[in-house]
């Protein structure tokens, strides 16, 4: 298949470097719907995400309000989920439920996977490998659609009598394998299911064309290892996806199977809405081991593209080659395998079998090695730079800190006796959040800014960008941090109220802080979403390298075209990261520069 | 009335935060400047900015330290959760340790090294040595933290002794019983194919072992410094019980039995002197989302001394008993 995509490119190529002034004219539908470019896929995706995030941060909303004050009354509730969930502006639990469950499966899917993933590979891949396109556009394409389908489908459960899925965004069976069991696993969960498939086979016709893409269709001089790492970010990611979306496939199907053909995959010894059910010998289990087997190597799949857009939005702005690109490499494939073998530690508390749980402590924590090598290393890249504050750079800085303090917090959950007591609780919600949902958002709104002119060939305003970072930033913590003390307290996740237990009363403050910061939150994102479509249409005008930066994708002209170069492939001399080295006139050498007699690539100087 | 004037602003500030966009353009168009180039100034403002929020940073967490440590759960009521507690404690030293450090780095290069027009980065690219260094620590940190957390897991894992005390916590939709195995220390076979409404848990009426079972509901008790042994199943889907102040949790799975067990070391008379708390109970709460009532899922758990603990054991009929008991069917039943 990769010689088959490397022949059609290098016709495509050919094409575009005999015919580039005289391209046919296309139609609105060929060239911004249906379209097979990189470029235009990408940005369908941010924009997709965008509105996603959006309605998953809403709803975010509206269940804090529901735990800072229970039970009050609530307009706004009222207006957006009507009488049947949220008479009197009281959220009603079954609702709730749904919200947390859809916000949480938006987030980690349509956002963070699709969103960062899509928007970004696709954006970078070709043009910082020097391609003239995906290897596959058409494939692209479909990828894109299919996950436009899979968010449809996503939404489609708060159009239903009985709601969208309500069982969490892990949606264990059997809670979620029985319609009895609740009004969100009827018709709710087989759309969940939909959306949830649908969204494999994008990201797989994705993942397999950012692979062959990278492997196969870099330009002359494009070494493994004068790669950007972004784009080694993006490989590895892909490389997950590919591995374990299937497995993930798997477990979707046997639990459509259990949900309408009778099957017993997930279901045994179960006594339902008064009656014995009829399956026996499965177990709920399976499910978690299959549904975790991608469930972890997804965390990364999550961080790692954010990961990778910081590295070089950090090195640009502090004018530093980013320190130990070897070593991050390293460490980026050392996560990625890790990332295969430590699901287990989503399950210590199902019975498994207490010396299994001991292996899975110790893959775990052995993935604290390679992080803690990426953190040392961004820190070490700041340090004697001369850094540049764009907005990027402050969100890039923003990742660091959170990728700190929530993968910290991770060396307690993967710590198999320590777990037993927060697992499942608030510790949990705030570890996660910070680690993976606020550090993956920083580092995607990072690479919005900063290839921004990329993407819509203008800037978007600064100083607005400056605000909200820090209104951002300072709100994440606000909310995440004293969630950590809920947690220790021992107050459990999804819970609708904590008013049944006494135990709880005197945490209420708390959760109205929370909440106080979660809208403040939201608020920020109003000034972004402003700035991001403002400036798509009315933005300062952008020169070809706003940056300076070495990669190749800032020597395309500043104007979309098929093909990305107008003549021939950029050649590639040196790795991205030269940035001040000494002996040179400018304060950054692009990759297409020849190196002088007698230089060294790859940092020696 | 209200609602037209919501409108009615919404589309005034519409406009008016349209004049003000024209107002930022025409002038930044007057000034020829170009906005998103990033000046001294910026940099300037933004570095002291980054500092400010170390301060700020670490004055919120010793607020939260303050204020939201205090409210975290009392010590623990059971034996292993007292070295569990300690453990946390001294992993949370750690990583406190980690945390301040790397953020003080952070915010201080930030602060530091802010660009300046005319000054050049070093370049730098990478230190073997120093890349080595911090490798190899966090490696040895890391498996002292396993060591000591792995000890821990398999003393609280290991088998229960013979003679601790058997009671089976069976989960459903949406409450929690307990069932005591009685003289003989041993549950009778149940199946989910018996439930009916006078068998909530399925007992098989045939087997002996079961009928000297006591079965109780909203409470159940158990004696200090006694080992108990929890058999934990579920009818419907998988919950958790999670008994946060015996640092204790396992998941209920419906086709197989968890264990778990430990043995309390605070009574709850004692407990609510130490809190001074006369309404205090120790609690079981259901912990794996399992519907639409999970938030409301908890049974009263009482540690008594041995002797009160007798009391309330002989106080309650055994399986047997009660199955003989015609009025008791009725209360089952309901």
């Amino acid at each position: 298949m990769s010689a088959e995509a490397h022949l059609h490119h290098e016709a495509h190529a050919g094409h575009h470097d005999s015919h580039d002034e005289h391209h046919h004219e296309e139609s609105f539908v060929s060239k911004y719907i249906f379209s097979m470019d990189h470029k235009v896929i990408s940005r369908q995706f941010l924009i997709t995400a965008v509105i996603m995030a959006t309605l998953a941060m809403m709803m975010s909303l509206l269940f804090r309000l529901q735990l800072a004050w229970p039970g009050e009354h609530f307009a706004i509730i009222n207006f957006l989920l009507g009488d049947k969930w949220g008479k009197d502006g009281v959220l009603d639990p079954g609702m709730y439920m749904a919200l947390v469950t859809i916000h949480g499966t938006i987030m980690v899917f349509m956002v963070l996977t699709g969103g960062l993933s899509g928007t970004f590979s696709n954006l970078l891949i070709p043009y910082q490998v020097g391609a003239r396109d995906m290897a596959s556009g058409f494939m692209n394409m479909l990828s894109y659609w299919f996950f436009f389908l899979s968010s449809i489908f996503m939404l489609a459960g708060f159009f239903s009598e009985t709601g969208p899925a309500s069982g969490g965004w892990t949606v264990y069976p059997p809670l979620s394998a029985l319609p009895q069991a609740m009004d969100g696993s009827k018709m709710g969960m087989t759309l969940w299911l939909i959306s949830m498939s649908l969204f494999i086979v994008s990201s797989l016709l994705g993942g397999l064309n950012y692979i062959v893409t990278v492997l196969n269709l870099r330009t002359k001089g494009m070494s493994m290892t004068r790669m950007p790492l972004t784009i080694w970010a993006f490989l590895v990611t892909a490389i997950l996806g590919v591995l374990s979306f299937p497995v993930l496939f798997s477990a979707a199907l046997l639990l459509i199977s259990d949900r309408s053909l009778g099957t017993s995959f997930y279901l045994s010894d179960i006594y339902i809405g008064g009656q014995a059910l009829e399956q026996t010998g499965g177990s709920p289990i399976l499910y978690e081991h299959l549904f975790w087997f991608l469930g972890h190597p997804e965390v990364y799949i999550i961080l790692l593209p954010a990961l990778g857009l910081t590295s070089e939005i950090i090195s640009v702005n502090a004018r530093k080659p980013i320190f130990g690109y070897r070593a991050m490499i390293g460490s980026i494939m050392a996560i990625g395998f890790l990332s295969f073998i430590v699901w287990g530690h989503h399950m210590f508390l199902t019975g498994m079998n207490p010396f299994l749980g001991s292996v899975f402590v110790f893959t775990t924590l052995l993935i604290a090695i390679p992080s803690a090598v990426k953190a040392f290393n961004y820190i070490t890249t700041l340090w004697k730079g001369n850094i540049r504050y764009t907005p990027a750079m402050l969100f890039a800085i923003g990742l660091v800190s959170t990728f700190i303090s929530g993968g910290l917090t991770g060396i307690i959950l993967a710590d198999s006796a320590l777990d037993i007591n927060v697992h499942d609780n608030y510790f949990v919600v705030a570890h996660f959040h910070i680690v993976m949902g606020v550090s993956a958002i920083l580092g995607m709104l990072a690479g919005v800014y900063h290839w921004f002119p990329k993407l819509f060939l203008r800037h978007m305003n600064k100083k607005l960008g400056y605000i909200h970072f820090w209104g951002t930033f300072i709100s994440a913590y606000g909310v995440f941090f004293p969630m950590h003390f809920l947690g220790l307290a021992g107050v459990p996740r999804r819970y609708y109220s904590n008013t049944a237990f006494p135990m709880f009363d005197n945490l209420v403050d708390i959760n109205v802080f929370i909440t106080c910061f979660a809208i403040l939150a939201g608020l920020v994102q109003i000034i972004f979403l402003f700035n991001f479509f403002y400036s798509m249409f009315r933005g300062e005008k952008s020169e070809q390298n706003p940056w300076g930066a070495n990669t190749l994708e800032w020597t395309t002209p500043m104007k979309h075209t098929h093909g990305n170069w107008p003549g021939a492939l950029p050649v590639v001399h040196r790795w991205p990261y030269d940035y001040s080295k000494p002996g040179k006139e400018h304060d950054f050498v692009p990759q297409t520069v020849p190196l002088e007699e007698g230089e060294i690539d790859g940092g020696g100087h | 009335m209200i609602k037209i004037l919501i409108y009615v602003a919404v589309v005034l500030a519409v406009f008016a935060i349209g004049y003000l966009v024209r107002v930022y353009e025409l002038s930044s168009a007057l000034k020829g400047k170009k906005d998103h180039e990033v000046t001294d100034s910026d940099n300037r403002l933004m570095s002291r900015i980054m500092l400010t929020f170390l301060f700020v940073f670490f004055a919120f967490v010793i607020y939260n330290l303050e204020n939201y440590g205090p409210r975290t759960l009392p010590e623990s009521a059971s034996e292993h959760g007292v070295a569990l507690d300690w453990l946390f404690n001294f992993n949370m030293a750690i990583l406190f340790f980690v945390f301040t450090l790397t953020h003080i780095f952070l915010f201080y290069f930030a602060f530091k090294y802010y660009g300046r027009t005319g000054n050049k980065a070093t370049y730098i690219a990478h230190n073997n040595k120093l890349e080595m260094i911090w490798t190899v620590i966090p490696a040895v940190v890391l498996a002292i933290i396993i060591i000591f957390g792995l000890k821990n897991w398999n003393k609280i894992t290991a088998p229960a002794s013979k003679d601790a005390i058997v009671i089976q916590l069976y989960a459903k939709q949406f409450d929690w019983t307990a069932r005591y195995a009685g003289k003989d220390n041993e549950l009778g076979e149940s199946n989910y194919k018996l439930i009916t409404g006078e068998n909530p848990l399925g007992m098989d009426t045939t087997d002996v072992k079961g009928s000297d079972d006591i079965i109780v509901r909203n409470e159940f008790h158990i004696p200090l410094g006694k080992e108990v042994e929890f058999k934990m199943n579920s009818r419907d889907v998988i919950h958790s019980a999670y008994m946060p102040h015996f640092r204790a949790q396992m998941n209920c799975v419906p086709g197989m039995t968890t264990m778990m067990h430990f043995t309390p070391i605070i009574t709850t008379a004692q407990m609510r002197e130490k809190l001074n708390n006369p309404k205090f109970d120790y609690i079981l709460l259901c912990n794996k989302i399992c519907g639409v009532s999970h938030y409301n899922m908890q049974m009263t758990i009482v540690v008594d001394t041995e002797a009160d603990y007798q009391n309330w054991l002989k106080s309650k009929s055994t399986f047997k008993k009660k199955a003989a008991a015609p009025e008791a069917k009725a209360v089952a039943a309901k």
